[in-house]
């Protein structure tokens, strides 16, 4: 009798194990779909400077929101259930809040795991996104008024965007003044994108890998890599010599030929050089001995 | 037999008859005020501007000088795949080694918000009468959760249970901002009022099953020491989040088991203490866990 009464509780054992086991096993699979699903952030949701990268930030944020309390502005938050951003871990978004760009980095001091990269310690470092105008239409640059607001406010002022003057063609005698901006220097902080006059900003900061593009490796820009190295790579072009009468020259890039160099000032430089006689003709008046 | 009735309803009354309203709540409403404490403690910055404690249970710096962070959090980013600076390694040793001494689980009595949910619901359930422990799930179910959000914070290299955890949910949320969390707490709460007794805390909650384990060695124990005058009244059991850590201490004399709960179950609540009107239950420390030396003789079993 006790045999057999041992017998049964043994098999329970295992049923019941097994029933336990299955139980959160499919529990556990749902919470992994989930996950996949539910870590992230929307595009116009950033991370605090520094962080990682999404995948790794999502395992090394513990969601202390440390970061959010020595934020002196109101610009980080942490997610809520419901919000788009993984549950609990800290975004801001330009629009509404950018990042001030504090030199002590105080968000990325608190954190407590290194989600925020203590490596960090130049704020001009950071890359929180990149600007991007992404509307040409709505920017009001491109209609050839002067704004220049997003070029104005960002903190690294003439490096992130800078204004590039193009041709009007509307008008034909004005210039645009175009906001460029260079991911060499724009950290993303949201500031553009803040103050934006239009109704929809028509700069946007959006997560880095979103907006920035990528060359082949195999690209070699010729003139940079002549800067590179001080000279050209292929054996350079024999500079042409325009054979022409005394005292007129030709400007290739521009003025075309300039038939009457006046005290020859006028004369490109190449001639300039190749020719024998001083820029003053005095020189050759008085010149002694042979040509 | 009417009396044992009249004690689940009412655990306790007999206690405050004999030790005063104050008396038989002792322990509870400190424990309350431990838990309402610390979550003010938390509130203080963003009600009133004074930042002694910053961030949430998941980790935390008091007074610019105190790291502390959750060992379990901790465990989940490590199996994820990241290794954090030394920073909230010296939190989690500080928080571990505190509850070393305290009682592994006296986070959940004491520090866990969701208790207050949950101690809520079995309140409610006595008072509505609902018998029975509902849906029967093993009680070591913990430790499979507590398994299966490692392994799926190893699969999916993030804090995946963090995305859903009640614990660390309601206390952010309170202090950072709650969202739809207070559905998760909701949830929890109907879960232990209607589907399954202690069913969180005691069945399911894989940060408890955590803190148990550094419970299993931790030094400050209930112990049953005066457990000769046990007149079986069965208030402490009605009470008791955990209620199969008491029998082995309460009951074990006779088989020469110690009067100190050993279980690492226990969440130092101190109930039993408050309900009891023979004053059996008292806290001390795991050493005073002294076996009779002339025990172990077994008693007749006890007619009735």
């Amino acid at each position: 009798m006790a045999e057999k009464k041992h017998a049964i509780t043994r098999r329970k054992f295992l049923m019941d194990t097994a029933r336990t086991a299955s139980a959160v096993g499919i529990a556990a699979l749902g919470l992994g779909g989930y996950a996949r699903v539910a870590n992230g952030v929307p595009a116009p949701a950033l991370r605090p400077p520094g962080a990682l990268d999404e995948e790794q930030f999502n395992a090394a944020c513990i969601r202390c929101g440390l970061c959010v309390r020595d934020c002196p502005y109101p610009t980080l938050s942490l997610a809520e259930l419901g919000d788009a951003v993984t549950v609990g871990t800290p975004f801001f978004t330009a629009r509404e809040a950018p990042c001030e760009m504090c030199d002590d980095i105080p968000c990325v001091a608190a954190c407590p795991t290194g989600a925020l990269d203590h490596a960090l310690t130049d704020i001009n470092d950071s890359r929180m996104g990149l600007a991007l105008i992404s509307d040409h239409e709505a920017c009001i640059a491109y209609q050839g008024l002067r704004c220049e607001v997003c070029f104005n406010v960002c903190p690294v002022r003439g490096k992130a965007i800078t204004l590039e003057l193009q041709h009007n063609k509307r008008s034909g005698m004005h210039a645009l003044f175009i906001p460029v901006v260079h991911s060499s220097d724009c950290t993303g902080c949201g500031k553009c994108e803040r103050a934006c006059i239009l109704t929809e900003a028509a700069i946007k900061v959006l997560p880095y890998d979103l907006v920035k593009g990528k060359m082949q490796e195999t690209y070699r820009l010729g003139w940079k890599e002549k800067e590179k190295l001080g000279e050209a790579l292929v054996t350079p072009d024999v500079k042409h010599r325009f054979n022409l009468p005394e005292g007129e020259s030709y400007d290739y890039y521009g003025k075309g030929l300039i038939e009457k160099a006046e005290n020859d000032k006028g004369g490109d430089a190449a001639n300039k050089a190749d020719s024998p006689f001083s820029a003053n003709p005095l020189d050759t008046l008085n010149r002694k001995g042979g040509l | 037999m009417a009396n044992a009735k009249q004690s689940i309803a009412t655990p306790g009354a007999e206690a405050i008859q004999v030790k005063g309203w104050l008396g038989a709540h002792k322990w509870l409403i400190l424990r309350r005020i431990s838990q309402f404490g610390i979550l003010f403690l938390f509130l203080l910055g963003p009600w009133f501007d004074l930042w002694l404690v910053k961030g949430n249970l998941a980790s935390s710096l008091t007074l610019d000088v105190l790291p502390l962070t959750d060992p379990y959090v901790l465990l989940q980013t490590l199996v994820a795949g990241m290794l954090p600076i030394s920073t909230a390694f010296l939190g989690a040793a500080i928080v571990l080694g505190f509850y070393m001494i305290v009682g592994g689980r006296s986070y959940c009595s004491w520090v866990c918000p969701v208790n207050l949910v949950t101690d809520l619901a079995s309140w409610l359930r006595r008072k509505l009468n609902i018998k029975g422990s509902g849906v029967a799930i093993d009680k070591n179910t913990r430790y499979w959760m507590l398994g299966a959000t490692l392994v799926v914070a190893m699969l999916s290299g993030s804090l995946a249970w963090e995305l859903i955890n009640p614990v660390s949910m309601m206390h952010r949320g309170i202090i950072f901002g709650m969202g739809f969390a207070w559905a998760v707490i909701f949830a929890v709460f109907i879960f232990d009022l209607f589907i399954s007794k202690h069913g969180w805390c005691g069945r399911l909650c894989p940060v408890g099953a955590f803190y148990s384990l550094p419970g299993k060695l931790s030094v400050v124990r209930v112990t049953a020491d005066k457990r000769a005058q046990c007149d079986d009244c069965m208030d402490c059991f009605v009470v008791c989040p955990e209620p199969q850590v008491i029998r082995p201490a309460l009951k074990g004399e006779a088989k020469g088991i110690g009067p100190v709960i050993m279980a690492e179950h226990c969440t130092n609540c101190g109930r039993c203490i408050d309900v009891c009107a023979e004053d059996v239950f008292h806290y001390a420390t795991r050493f005073a866990n002294q076996v009779p030396k002339n025990a172990p003789k077994p008693a007749p079993p006890v007619a009735g």
